[in-house]
């Protein structure tokens, strides 16, 4: 076990079409609004952390050089990390590492995208390679619609219930986005506006999946004594997960996922979680499609196998029930990839210091942070907690 | 951001020469004799397709080659009817995960050879386990597209 690491804060984006400014300036307006909240000194700062989805979407390849500036960079160290839809999620566990390890006091961890200026899904196409699996992922969602499927078959999961769970995590999210000042899409929708929206890819419909978002996240890590002295709100890691699957898709069963279900459980067992529904607050849980969020919530532990949509009807999921998840409206509704993981994190964190504002859990002390990247291939969790543990 | 600002156009074109190695390039030649290569592993006996140069399971690197035959059953499919980049076909796309008979993964590819026009009516055609068998393109070039879809054994 490493040292304690405290999350001191963290600046969003507004996340949405923001042809209004450059790559640069919209990275520096999260980074900017981390240092006014937190009144850290940037020099203080003693490494950066930094990552985007794949190069290819951002049209430069080494984007954190051509940030240099924006990141406070010069004379410091830097690491970039990417791993896809994950990347803002392994960004944190990459300054969790940096800070646990002893090496650094105070660590900026930055994750950004720019979806709208080139032509994102042919750039996701680009993660595979082009000779096989790129040309059957239907840019993206086509992977995610089989395993939906594949999932309500097997356990016997009539179409018509997995269809109006995913109804009812649509309606509530993207209604939940209208309280987080961050989000890009707020819309008020029937179940009539979901059901018949056009078809995506079968089963998933438009209101189904997350849009095409600009943003960034920035946030500071700290050490206990640097947590301590700057005497800030901290959100502490208690517990992270990291897992990973074959390249091939069709090598591993995406049912029963198993490096959804490793992610969590090692950041339980780190955490000393063994009832994640009883034990959790509130969760940030990935979900680019209402569909994948509703086996999440199986994967997690949340519920058994085949009963997540009995209970998001229920309501145990939503807004005010057992445990609420992506109160923020979720990556369902604002999507910049290389910022969402790291988006997921910095809302734990907000949540577990009672900074969420609209969208706050009453009491909220525990919390899960989570994001997947690649064709299914990994998932990350990360539990941030009130107290140190 | 209801004023309008400059943007830059950029192309970026960069031709690449993959090299297939030695177990894919003998996978996509047998794919224009229309035939079907996947690789056993000795040690754990898994069947693998597309055909590997070692076994991700044990590692093992000496793997023997086997013929299998271009059918199976339908584990999973997709439906769009919406254009994407690098679609592999005109039209509305089916994508399937099928299991091969005789391997140990399922084998991403397209699902043809019914009426996909409309949802409903691809619904109501398919079902998991459904025997489906290949169909090859008149027109082979060694790569995986040779297949022109899987379609329902009738």
């Amino acid at each position: 076990m490493g040292n304690p690491v405290a999350i001191i804060g963290s600046g969003q984006t507004n996340h949405g079409r923001r042809f209004d400014v450059n790559y640069p300036d919209l990275v520096k307006e999260a980074i900017d609004r981390l240092f006014a909240s937190t009144g850290i000194d940037p020099a203080d700062v003693e490494g950066v952390v930094y990552g985007t989805m794949p190069s290819m979407m951002e049209g430069v390849a080494l984007t954190h050089f051509y940030f240099a500036e924006v990141l406070g960079l010069v004379g410091k160290p830097l690491l970039k990390t990417e791993t896809g839809g994950s990347t803002g999620i392994s960004l944190a566990m990459t300054g969790y590492y940096w800070i646990s390890s002893g090496m650094a006091d105070l660590v900026l961890v930055v994750g950004s995208e720019k979806m709208n200026e080139g032509d994102s899904q042919a750039t996701m196409t680009s993660i595979l390679e082009p000779f096989y699996q790129r040309y059957f992922i239907s840019g993206a969602p086509g992977i995610f619609s089989m395993q939906s499927q594949e999932w309500s078959v097997r356990f016997g999961i009539p179409a018509e219930k997995v269809r109006e769970a995913a109804t009812r995590l649509s309606i509530d999210h993207h209604d939940d986005a209208f309280d987080n000042p961050y989000a890009h899409i707020k819309q008020k929708l029937t179940e009539e506006d979901v059901n018949n929206a056009r078809i995506i890819t079968y089963p998933v419909r438009l209101w189904d999946v997350c849009p095409n978002s600009d943003g960034a996240c920035a946030m500071l890590m700290a050490s206990e004594k640097k947590a301590k002295q700057l005497g800030l709100p901290a959100a502490w890691v208690r517990g992270l997960g990291y897992a990973g699957e074959e390249y091939w898709f069709g090598d591993s069963d995406k049912v029963y996922w198993q490096c959804a279900i490793d992610a969590a459980k090692q950041a339980y067992k780190m955490a000393g979680i063994t009832n994640p529904r009883k034990e959790l607050d509130v969760a940030e849980v990935y979900n680019p499609f209402t569909f994948q969020e509703l086996l999440y919530y199986e994967c997690f532990g949340f519920c058994d196998f085949g009963q997540a949509c009995d209970l998001t009807l229920k309501g145990v999921f939503s807004r005010n029930g057992e445990l609420p998840c992506d109160p923020s409206g979720g990556t369902l509704c604002s999507n910049p990839i290389g910022a969402t993981g790291l988006n997921r994190v910095a809302e734990a964190a907000m949540q577990v210091t009672n900074q969420a504002g609209a969208h706050q859990i009453p009491g909220a002390r525990l919390a899960l942070a989570h994001a997947m990247g690649g064709v299914d291939q990994y998932n990350g969790v990360m539990i941030l907690g009130a107290e140190r543990g | 951001m209801s004023k309008d600002y400059k943007t830059m156009e950029n192309i970026l074109r960069l031709p690449h020469k993959f090299a297939a190695g030695e177990t894919y390039t003998r996978f996509y030649a047998a794919l224009k004799e229309e035939k079907l290569l996947a690789t056993r592993c000795p040690a754990c006996g898994k069947v693998l397709l597309p055909a590997r140069s070692f076994c991700p399971h044990c590692r093992a690197s000496e793997l023997e080659w086997v013929e299998v035959e271009p059918k199976g059953q339908l584990v999973s499919w997709t439906w769009s009817d919406r254009p994407y980049f690098g679609a592999p076909a005109q039209g509305p796309v089916i994508t399937a995960l099928i299991r091969i008979d005789g391997t140990d993964g399922d084998f991403l590819h397209l699902l043809g050879g019914i009426e996909t026009s409309d949802v409903a009516k691809v619904r109501s055609s398919l079902r998991r386990g459904m025997r489906l068998k290949a169909v090859w393109n008149a027109d082979k070039q060694g790569r995986m597209l040779d297949i022109r879809y899987f379609e329902p054994v009738a």
